[in-house]
């Protein structure tokens, strides 16, 4: 259908067929659990276990088990919160822009991103939950018709506005997602040998038939989600950096937050995705379909970010003197020279100088350097928000109600634990879903896998053992 | 025949079957279907089947879970006849007298449905109306401390009154040698009397009154009487070393005089000039206009130089290091000559002679200071209690009796006063608890709290007070004064014994004439009552110089006081007007001795007192502390079971006061060495530097007189039509206020920063302790807050420095520095932006400008604490009222007795909540309902929030903004453009709370 230069780096690799690419696929999930996935899965639970703890004592004893304190009265919640939230953009700007966009290399690592993005969500949703005092009222902040009276919620907040945002953000994702496995969860069905399997894939595929009419509506459906996703890359974040746009504190009074937070949050989710997807690819051998090229091409967009968001940290500074408030003024020396000085120079070399390394070509291919240079982002974009957050709101106004924040150990266990959830959601994901989005992966096989099909018997024999093979996606493979 | 009657359980035992017989002595009936299979010896065989298993555990389980339904009993007993003038919701209020310590407050106890609840000010007394310390406004928890003794105790034994009166009374007939009363100062005419009608039974009796912070100095050397300084006729100040609005002689009387001088208006723009000569930073050094540190023994030269200056004998300031300031006192003194007063810290009777002398000489006797009406707060002789603490230890006293007076923890030769005691036949205290010296007494009969309690007062020569029962004793406790009566054989109570001495003092119809005293609580008609030893040899005037011989230590009171009140958490957790540091003591030092020393704060010392005692405790780099010298508060270190508050918390000083010459001097020398250990110090401030911003304001007096308009900067934000003042440059709609529009002005030239309105508020408005660990977590409660700031040498126009180096040196306190106080409570703004930011709405804007919280509504996203710029809201991080880590801290939610002081009009909040100061909602409402119901506009003065109450020097003007006749507008009005301003007015925020510049009356 489209065309592909034939100088363009092939997007999968190894020849492979579409029969290989169902095997590869499918085995993850047939197979026995891999021991290599069973023990990550236990420490992910390790966590998960934390996770609860801290969550119990700062339900029960209340938010004071935190290092909260009168003048900090957000720090290491929210910050979570926004880097969670940040780590979920790449899902839906890999899924749904790129889908626009017709960038083809995004079909391997989509169905990957977007889980993320759900997880992330998830974790970050409950941030917003448990950092409240009272979070079993945590209701109220819906606008729910109640029986208090004419109690309406204030529409003027931007923490309601988060409600609404993050809500919408996740719904769509969750459907998008889940539209999106609907076609291999039906492969997987077909394949199914045991009755539970062969029910609850037949189940979560919705009755899949792969006739002409639902692959046509498949595509329609997609195309549409894409375009309501699409806006929500940019509104999601806009709306969380209202959050502080919108107050009056020196360090969060600032017009520039919200292209500045959706541009780290793209930064630090694809961060998050290489992370994540290159672990993936050698635990389940799927380097022939994450290869080199598609690490690149995520790393420039890693690059790109980088540097939006080091002009942002410029502009603030900028801004703050020209302004001629004393107070910005202030805040900006203290983030660069104050009792935080390190956390705001661990941002500056996380966030703005390690990213400048992809400049390299040699540097941006080396999956080393680039599983290490993401771990980097991702430290420094949670400095970023710890940053914003905290050295903002530790030196405000008045300098009698300055104060340090000191994190205790349920700080650091909700922290930790809201990683057990993620990689227990996401091991979980691994194991019980594919991956990879097959029926994407095989859409693109024939123009972007660098094998000529033309005259070439055996390969076609296969293509056609795959239809077979799966025969829900006949249409497919003809496409 | 009745032996042979017979009663059956049953019809079956009467038919006596088999079936009856078998399980009639088995204790559980067959139906129960579990066997135990055991019990016979035979094997388990299982014989309990399944289902029944099942039965039985599901009764089990319905049992349990019914019986943990059961709702505890909650005893709620209503009156089945009501009381007169008890009307639930409706308080009561009863003139009383708060005396403890020198600090005498005039105050009128309100009470809800017969629970003393809150102290206020007597607006009748001419010495402390519309005003309080912050200790009266803390003495109410006293009454409801959990560790009050309950029962008297005879060798730490439970015992009944009769049994002890019985014992007593026998025992007290036989008494061999000297009978003594100690006490600390008594100000009660019945009271003296009483106690002198008691020893006159006895051939050898004697009534010792010691002071814990002795007068002694300043009595000996004006014949047994303090001065009736009044600082309101002075337009010089020079005070060397005397804390006079914070604990020196009458603190109260002293602040609202003073406060006289330093309030100023465009059209009076007149102030005193207040020099301080002082070795600490005390607070009322942190209001004089110029301070200078000195240490201890460095008053000796100021004085004289001063002296010899006013008298003519020549000069001899050159000798001094700050001669200078000295030099400009006196020049200003002898200039003001007849409106000029010196006062000393100093417990030197000769140097009290000096002062003495140098007051005579400026003309201050009948002008600054009242010859006819002396001060009587403070009377204890210090040679004479130093002479019985010697008797009793040479076995000559056969009976000691302590009333008010714990010389055990708080005399300097506390361990000769041990010794004593145990030398003494007859031991006796009236503690109110096992303290110290209770602990080794054989008699402890716990006194009334003072308000379970009738008593009169004489603070001031022709001033007389009464107190009242608010309540009646909780606990079988009875009044000192009770005691000695039944004692001596009279039949008479106390109240009766008042009421005969006053007929002495009355005029016209005796009834008509009490019931009208005891409703006004004060009687200031010039008659005097009080029997005062004015036979005192006049010191000489003569100097005692006690050369120091290692680094110079001074004591001081902080909020405990001399230990007096070390179980009152309020009190515990009040700031320090100075260092800001609550919960304990700590060697305060200059910066270059810490320097030198290379300590930081909260580097533990040990202290070596002149005693041989060492002490450890960590140390603070106090800015304006005399270089040389250390300062320590007293009242802490308290180690009984009967203060659970005070456990733990700092170490006892006591032991650096010295004895010379029988005096008790609070100064002595003490050598200090750093230790590895850290004890960090709690303070609710930790930054101590304005950082060149323009929060607080001040400027000079000669600025003002000049051009009043003058002294304040107002912020102009920049428009294409130029500067425009903030307010009118707005995205918001203006609310509209109908009825009223409450708003408070803050007067920072009247503010004293002695904290009274904190714990004015605290308990008023329910508000928890934390405790020490909480407030180093920067987590305390308190609504009201005083802002301390010291000046700098580095502010944003000093050249030669790089910005960033600039804003680090910013943060250093001079060393010396100026110190300028600011009230900080809940702004009430207009544009809130608390309000904006909350998601469900529960802070909101009322019709009438306050800014409310529906507590319940809450569900504490901290989004509004986060968005306020002064930072005044304060969150519930753990659930205070039952939590198990606030137990000894937050007493008045923790236990069913602390409960009864809380302000039934306000809410305790929940955990979890955002709570911040209401402007007492709960009083306005009130104020409205009154006057709805006599169909009228609320007057000025009809509603007054709890802080703006108890301010003794009415920094705080609460009112109507919309009334054009309350003092509110009238201040308002007069300020505009002059010295009012709002704080951070350029975010437009637009508060109900106006500042009024401080003016400083600089040389």
């Amino acid at each position: 259908m489209q065309h592909t230069s034939p100088i363009r780096e092939p997007l999968v690799t190894g020849g492979k067929t579409y029969h290989d690419i169902t095997e590869d696929v499918c085995r993850q999930v047939e197979a026995a659990p891999n021991p290599r996935w069973a023990a990550a899965f236990g420490v992910a639970l390790i966590g998960l276990a934390i996770f609860f703890y801290s969550v119990y004592r700062t339900l029960w004893f209340g938010i004071g088990e935190w290092g909260l304190n009168k003048t900090v009265g957000w720090a290491w919640d929210i910050t979570n919160f926004v880097w969670w939230v940040g780590i979920g953009h790449a899902g839906t700007l890999i899924s749904a822009v790129l889908l626009l966009f017709r960038q083809k290399w995004r079909s391997s690592i989509n169905r990957a991103a977007e889980a993320m993005t759900i997880f992330a969500v998830i974790c970050a949703a409950m941030f917003p939950v448990l950092h409240m005092g009272r979070p079993w009222l945590a209701y109220w902040v819906l606008p729910l018709p109640n029986t208090f009276g004419s109690l309406w919620v204030n529409f003027n907040s931007p923490l309601l506005w988060d409600v609404f945002a993050i809500s919408t953000y996740f719904s769509v994702s969750l459907v998008f997602w889940y539209i999106g496995l609907v076609p291999d969860f039906a492969t997987i069905r077909d394949r199914a040998t045991g009755p539970i399997a062969r029910r609850a894939y037949s189940f979560l595929s919705l009755g899949w038939t792969g006739s002409a009419k639902s692959w046509s509506r498949y595509e329609t459906v997609s195309l549409i989600l894409a375009g309501v996703a699409t806006p929500l890359v940019l509104s999601v974040h806009t709306i969380v950096s209202m959050d502080f746009a919108t107050s009056v504190i020196p360090g969060w009074h600032t017009t520039i937050f919200p292209p500045y937070f959706v541009a780290g949050a793209i930064f630090s989710g694809f961060a998050m995705v290489l992370t994540l997807m290159l672990i993936t690819r050698v635990v389940f051998k799927l380097e022939d379909y994450i290869t080199v090229g598609h690490v690149e091409s995520m790393n420039k967009i890693i690059m790109t970010t980088g540097s939006i968001v080091g002009i942002a940290y410029t502009t603030e500074f900028f801004i703050a003197w020209y302004s001629g408030v004393t107070y910005e003024q202030y805040e900006f020396i203290n983030r660069a020279t104050g009792p935080y000085w390190w956390a705001y120079w661990t941002m500056m070399t996380c966030n703005v100088v390690t990213p400048q390394l992809f400049w390299i070509r040699k540097i941006r291919r080396s999956l080393v350097l680039t599983f290490i240079i993401s771990i980097f982002v991702n430290i420094g974009m949670w400095f970023e928000r710890f940053v914003i957050i905290v050295i903002s709101l530790h030196r405000d106004y008045l300098p009698s109600s300055w104060a340090m924040f000191y994190p205790t150990w349920i700080d650091v266990g909700v922290y930790v634990g809201t990683f057990g959830l993620f990689f227990t959601l996401f091991f979980l994901f691994v194991k019980f879903f594919p991956v990879i989005n097959m029926a994407e992966v095989k859409a693109i096989l024939k123009s972007s896998s660098g094998v000529t099909h033309h005259g070439h018997h055996p390969q076609a024999n296969v293509i056609h053992g795959a239809a077979t093979d799966s025969n829900t996606n006949t249409t497919h493979s003809n496409e | 025949m009745q032996d042979r009657i017979k009663y059956w359980k049953g019809i079956e035992e009467l038919e006596n079957a088999p079936e009856f017989e078998k399980h009639a002595h088995n204790e559980f009936p067959e139906f129960l279907p579990v066997s135990e299979s055991n019990a016979e010896g035979t094997p388990a065989t299982g014989k309990t089947h399944r289902r029944d298993f099942l039965k039985l555990l599901g009764f089990s389980m319905a049992a349990v879970s019914l019986a943990s339904c059961e709702a505890p009993v909650r005893k709620a007993i209503p009156y089945l006849n009501k009381p007169v003038d008890v009307e639930p919701g409706v308080p009561n209020w009863y003139a009383s007298t708060f005396f403890q310590n020198g600090d005498y407050n005039s105050i009128l106890v309100k009470t809800q449905v017969g629970r003393p609840i809150k102290i206020e000010p007597n607006n009748l007394s001419s010495l402390t109306s519309y005003g309080t310390s912050p200790r009266a406004q803390a003495s109410l928890l006293g009454l409801y401390d959990n560790n009050r003794l309950r029962y008297p105790l005879i060798k730490n034994n439970e015992a009944d009154w009769t049994k002890v009166d019985k014992e007593i009374m026998s025992r007290l007939g036989k008494v061999n040698g000297k009978v003594a009363f100690v006490s600390s100062t008594i100000i009660s005419p019945s009271t003296k009397q009483l106690i002198n009608e008691f020893g006159s039974r006895f051939a050898n009796f004697e009534h010792v009154m010691y002071d814990a912070n002795s007068s002694w100095g300043l009595l000996s050397a004006n014949g047994g009487v303090i001065p009736g300084y009044d600082f309101s006729k002075a337009n010089v100040i020079v005070s060397i070393g005397a804390d006079f609005l914070g604990s020196w002689v009458a603190p109260i009387p002293f602040a609202k005089q003073y406060i006289q001088t330093r309030k100023v208006s465009s059209e009076n723009p007149t102030m005193s000039r207040h020099y301080q000569f002082e070795t600490r930073f005390s607070m009322t050094g942190a209001n004089a206009d110029v301070r200078v540190p000195i240490k201890p023994s460095e008053e000796a030269a100021v004085i004289t130089a001063i002296y010899n200056a006013v008298t003519g004998g020549g000069s001899s300031a050159a000798s001094i290091s700050n001669a200078a300031a000295v030099t400009a006192a006196i020049k200003e003194l002898q200039a003001n000559r007849g409106k000029a007063l010196v006062v000393a810290g100093s417990n030197d009777p000769g140097t009290q002679a000096m002062v003495t002398a140098i007051n005579r000489a400026l003309g201050a006797e009948g002008t600054t200071i009242d010859v006819a009406a002396p001060y009587y707060t403070k009377q204890g002789n210090d040679p004479q209690m130093i002479r019985l603490i010697n008797e009793m230890n040479a076995g000559s006293v056969g009976a000691v009796l302590f009333y008010n007076a714990n010389p055990v923890y708080d005399h300097p030769l506390s361990e000769k006063v041990a010794s004593g005691i145990k030398k003494v036949n007859f031991t006796l205290s009236f503690a109110d608890r096992v303290d110290e010296t209770a602990a080794l007494v054989e008699y402890v009969l716990p006194d009334n709290h003072y308000l379970e309690s009738w008593n009169d007062f004489e603070p001031k020569k022709g001033y007389l007070s009464l107190s009242q029962p608010a309540i009646n004793p909780i606990f079988t406790t009875r009044q000192m004064q009770e005691s000695l009566l039944i004692w001596s054989g009279s039949n008479t109570d106390f109240y009766e014994y008042i009421r005969n001495n006053w007929r002495k003092v009355a005029t016209g119809d005796f009834n008509e004439f009490w019931e009208h005293t005891v409703h006004d609580g004060v009687l200031e008609n010039g008659t005097s009552m009080l029997l005062v030893n004015t036979n005192v040899a006049p010191a000489a005037p003569v100097i005692k110089v006690i050369k120091p011989t290692g680094i110079e230590a001074v004591l001081y009171e902080k909020a405990v006081g001399t230990g007096d009140m070390s179980n009152n958490p309020w009190l515990q957790e009040m700031p320090d007007p100075i260092s800001k540091a609550t919960w304990g003591n700590y060697v305060a030092m200059p910066r270059s001795m810490a320097e030198e020393m290379q300590v930081v704060q909260g580097d533990v010392l040990k202290v070596t007192m002149p005693n041989g005692g060492v002490i450890e405790l960590p140390a603070l780099v106090q800015p304006g502390q005399a270089p040389g010298t250390v300062a320590i508060a007293v009242g802490y270190g308290r180690k009984l079971e009967s203060m659970p508050v005070a456990i733990g918390v700092g170490a006892n000083a006591y032991p650096v006061a010295t004895v010379v010459d029988n005096t008790v001097f609070f100064t002595g020398p003490v050598k200090l060495e750093k230790t590895d250990a850290v004890i960090e110090i709690a303070q609710t401030q930790t930054h101590h530097t304005i950082m060149g911003r323009l929060i607080v304001q001040e400027s000079t007096l000669a600025k003002y007189k000049e051009e009043p308009k003058s002294v304040t900067e107002y912020v102009r934000i920049a428009t294409h039509e130029g500067p425009a003042k903030p307010a009118t440059i707005s995205l918001w709609d203006d609310y509209e206020y109908k009825d009223h529009h409450w708003g408070m002005v803050v007067d920072l030239n009247s503010c004293i920063g002695c904290n009274a309105c904190v714990i004015s508020c605290q308990a008023e408005n329910n508000i928890p302790v934390v405790g020490k660990a909480e407030v180093l977590n920067r987590r305390e409660m308190h609504w009201m807050r005083i802002d301390r700031y010291y000046s700098s040498n580095v502010d944003m126009e000093t050249k030669d420095l790089g910005v960033v180096e600039r804003y680090d040196k910013m943060e250093d306190p001079a060393d010396n520095p100026s110190v300028i106080y600011q009230p900080m409570f809940c702004q009430h703004c207009n544009h809130a932006p608390c309000e904006t930011v909350c998601p469900v709405a529960a802070t909101m804007h009322s019709s009438e400008g306050l800014n409310q919280m529906a507590y319940n509504r809450c569900v504490g996203t901290r989004y509004c604490a986060n968005n306020c710029p002064y930072k005044v809201r304060r969150f519930n991080w753990f659930a205070y009222p039952n939590n198990e880590k606030f137990v000894n801290i937050n007493t008045t939610m923790q236990t069913d007795l602390g409960k009864m002081v809380l302000n039934p009009d306000v809410v305790v909040r929940a955990r979890g909540v955002m709570e911040k100061c209401s402007f007492c909602v709960q009083r306005i409402q009130l104020g409205k309902l009154e006057a709805k119901r006599e169909n009228r506009r609320t007057k000025d003065g009809e509603v007054v929030t709890a802080c703006a109450q108890s301010c003794p020097t009415n920094a705080l003007i609460f009112g109507d903004m919309l009334d054009p006749e309350s003092q509110i507008s009238k201040t308002l009005a007069r300020e505009q453009g002059e010295r009012a301003f709002h704080v951070l007015e350029e975010l437009n925020v637009q508060p109900n709370v106006t500042y009024l510049t401080k003016i400083r009356n600089l040389a």
